[in-house]
């Protein structure tokens, strides 16, 4: 097989004689930036058209033409488009930071109020619109049985769901409960507290509640876990599919049967993302309103019993406080969003920490 | 210990693509056979077939008969994991546990097979590994990753992995084509050993590999792309590569195809 083959190669562009190129000053950027914002005030403040905050986005618009035209002019197109995109970039990261700092630090300032051992000792149980006090204690029995029990139903049935999805699953069926998984990601939350109602509170409840209706926060923990499961059951999905081919056949290879690899090899492997993915989830699930203003009650007073009576939490008393017609209301709602945020964050905190010790150090 | 395999028309399916069709070939106890061949003719899914592997994938299916001491493998009431603990398997890329140290990557198979007793499973990780001339490498840090160590050393901690459970067979499916010569020598070297006690069949590439390790060679070949691939020759290792009687055996040999 000798054919000759005769091919007109592109020349190669011409080599530059030197690898150095002319660089801009380090102090170039900070100095653009700073005369930037100068400008940007000037403009702003000269004509009177607006305050800081248009300064900044201004500012901002004027360093990128700044930063381009002096890149250009000393380092070549190329350099200059670099650096634009670079700023660009960061100033997005910062664009996406903002809106969080900014809810942390709202949360922060106006939380710390009512931040006292009252807070998380009281109920609002016999406290008027002219009481100071009154607490979420209630509400945060609420919230840590309601997600807890959901978490409970929820883990167990979406992972072994997605395992059948990955590891079991062929044909139709599994394309089924693919399908509807996703669909049920676009549920809206007030629509599974609706199916509860209808369905648990208002038709199976009664036959072990003499008759009438029981609203409860076990009611709460079934419309949260019909919210979690798509979650859950798609990040465990995607998470198994990571998992290497080679490894399950590593373990088949050693004799070792399909639902013991699954279980003791691909389950560990893929554990860190498995936890990331029921984390998601039950944040979420903490911060639902609606189903549980639906077949909770929302009770004012201490309820720990959750198959019984009504019971509140975090999410629904930030709701009642912030629509209450109480000068010291506001600031309750404020505390328990706090509350709120802090609870989540140490949930992940403790998950992740718990997930990391089952692997190896480096 | 070590078993003879027998392949009568094993042909071997993907789907509806046909990838080997009608093998026939004996495996002695006690030897190295190495199965050459070009790319895609059906080599390693020939010696995924003898340890019941090939299926693992959706749509795959064998066909024929495959025995070892005249058991058939693929009879309707063979337990899978039982021919699978029989005849152990090495990977192309070495593929430790990641979430297991090194020990327990060497016993997992033992541990997963319902082994609980911490006296023996030390006992046959040392064992093993010192067969897989690793022992000395890592003894002081049975503890660390397995996916922390070099790929030779983790190519033999698979090794290691493998003969732990003290299979009959060992398929290896190119095993050094991932790893540099003096790791390929180490393992070249280990098979040498290996050879005492189990019968060794393994995938190569590397014609000289096939030359220095193995008593016998199969050489397969497919006729053209989407062909199954067939068993052109089978003989001892030196007559093959010295005096082959099929004309395609000796072009391949001698680099004039493939």
């Amino acid at each position: 097989m000798t054919t000759t083959v005769t091919t007109h190669r592109p020349r190669p562009p011409a080599q530059p004689a030197t690898l150095r190129a002319k660089r801009l000053p380090r102090y170039a950027a900070p100095a653009i930036a700073v005369a930037a914002l100068l400008v940007a005030a000037g403009v702003v403040y000269g004509l009177g058209i607006g305050g800081p905050v248009l300064v900044v986005v201004l500012g901002a618009l004027c360093y990128l033409a700044g930063l381009f035209t002096a890149a250009n002019a000393v380092e070549g197109r190329r350099a200059a488009r670099n650096r634009t995109w670079s700023a660009l970039i960061h100033s997005a990261f910062v664009l996406a930071v903002l809106p969080l700092a900014s809810v942390v630090w709202t949360l922060v300032s106006k939380g710390v109020e009512r931040l006292d051992g009252n807070f998380f000792g009281t109920s609002m149980n016999n406290i008027g619109a002219r009481d100071a006090n009154g607490g979420a204690y209630h509400a945060i029995i609420g919230t840590l049985e309601q997600v807890g029990i959901a978490t409970l139903i929820t883990v167990p049935l979406g992972v072994l769901c997605a395992i059948y999805i990955v590891e079991y699953g062929r044909g139709r069926f599994a394309f089924a409960i693919r399908f509807f998984v996703d669909v049920m990601t676009g549920i809206p939350s007030i629509v599974t507290g609706l199916f509860v109602l209808a369905f648990w509170v208002l038709i199976v409840s009664p036959w072990f509640n003499d008759g009438r209706p029981g609203f409860s926060g076990f009611a709460a923990a079934l419309a949260l876990s019909v919210l979690m499961l798509p979650t859950v059951v798609r990040s465990t999905e995607e998470m198994l599919r990571l998992v290497p081919a080679p490894l399950r056949e590593g373990a088949y290879a050693l004799g070792v049967p399909k639902w013991k690899t699954i279980l003791r090899v691909v389950l560990p492997t893929a554990l860190p993302g498995i936890v990331t993915g029921i984390m998601l989830a039950i944040a979420r699930a903490a911060g639902e309103t609606a189903p549980v203003l639906l077949v909770a009650g929302g009770g004012a007073a201490i309820n720990f019993n959750p198959f019984e009576n009504n019971q509140s939490s975090l999410a629904l008393f930030v709701y009642q406080q912030a629509g209450e017609a109480s000068k010291y209301s506001p600031a309750r709602a404020w505390t328990a969003a706090l509350t709120l945020v802090a609870l989540v964050l140490v949930l992940t905190i403790a998950a992740k920490l718990l997930a990391r010790r089952n692997r190896l150090g480096r | 210990m070590a078993k003879r395999i027998e392949a009568t028309n094993v042909t071997a399916y993907y789907g509806a693509f046909k990838a080997i069709e009608n093998i026939n070939l004996t495996v002695e106890p006690k030897t190295v056979t190495a199965l050459i061949g070009p790319s895609g003719c059906g080599k390693s899914t020939f010696l995924r077939s003898i340890n019941r592997m090939h299926e693992v994938l959706p749509g795959a299916r064998v066909e024929g008969s495959l025995t070892i001491d005249d058991q058939d493998i693929y009879d309707r009431d063979v337990d899978v994991t039982a021919v699978r603990r029989m005849i152990g398997m090495v990977f192309q890329r070495p593929n430790p546990f990641p979430t297991m140290s090194i020990f327990e990557n060497v016993v997992a198979g033992l541990r997963l097979n319902g082994i609980r007793r911490k006296s023996i499973l030390e006992e046959a990780a040392e064992k093993a590994l010192r067969s897989a001339n690793l022992w000395d490498e890592v003894k002081d840090r049975l503890g660390k990753p397995g996916a922390g160590l070099s790929g030779g050393q983790q190519q033999r901690l698979c090794i290691a992995r493998t003969i732990a459970v003290e299979p009959q067979v060992v398929l290896m499916d190119e095993p050094c084509s991932a790893l540099d010569p003096i790791s390929t020598l180490a393992i070249e070297d280990l098979m040498f050993q290996l050879k005492d006690k189990f019968t060794i069949v393994i995938v190569t590439h590397n014609m000289q590999q096939a030359a220095r390790v193995s008593d016998r060679t199969a050489f397969f070949s497919i006729e053209k792309t989407g062909d199954p691939g067939r068993l052109i020759e089978y003989d001892n290792t030196q007559k093959i590569f010295s005096n082959p009687s099929v004309k395609k055996t000796e072009d391949y040999i001698t680099g004039r195809f493939g």
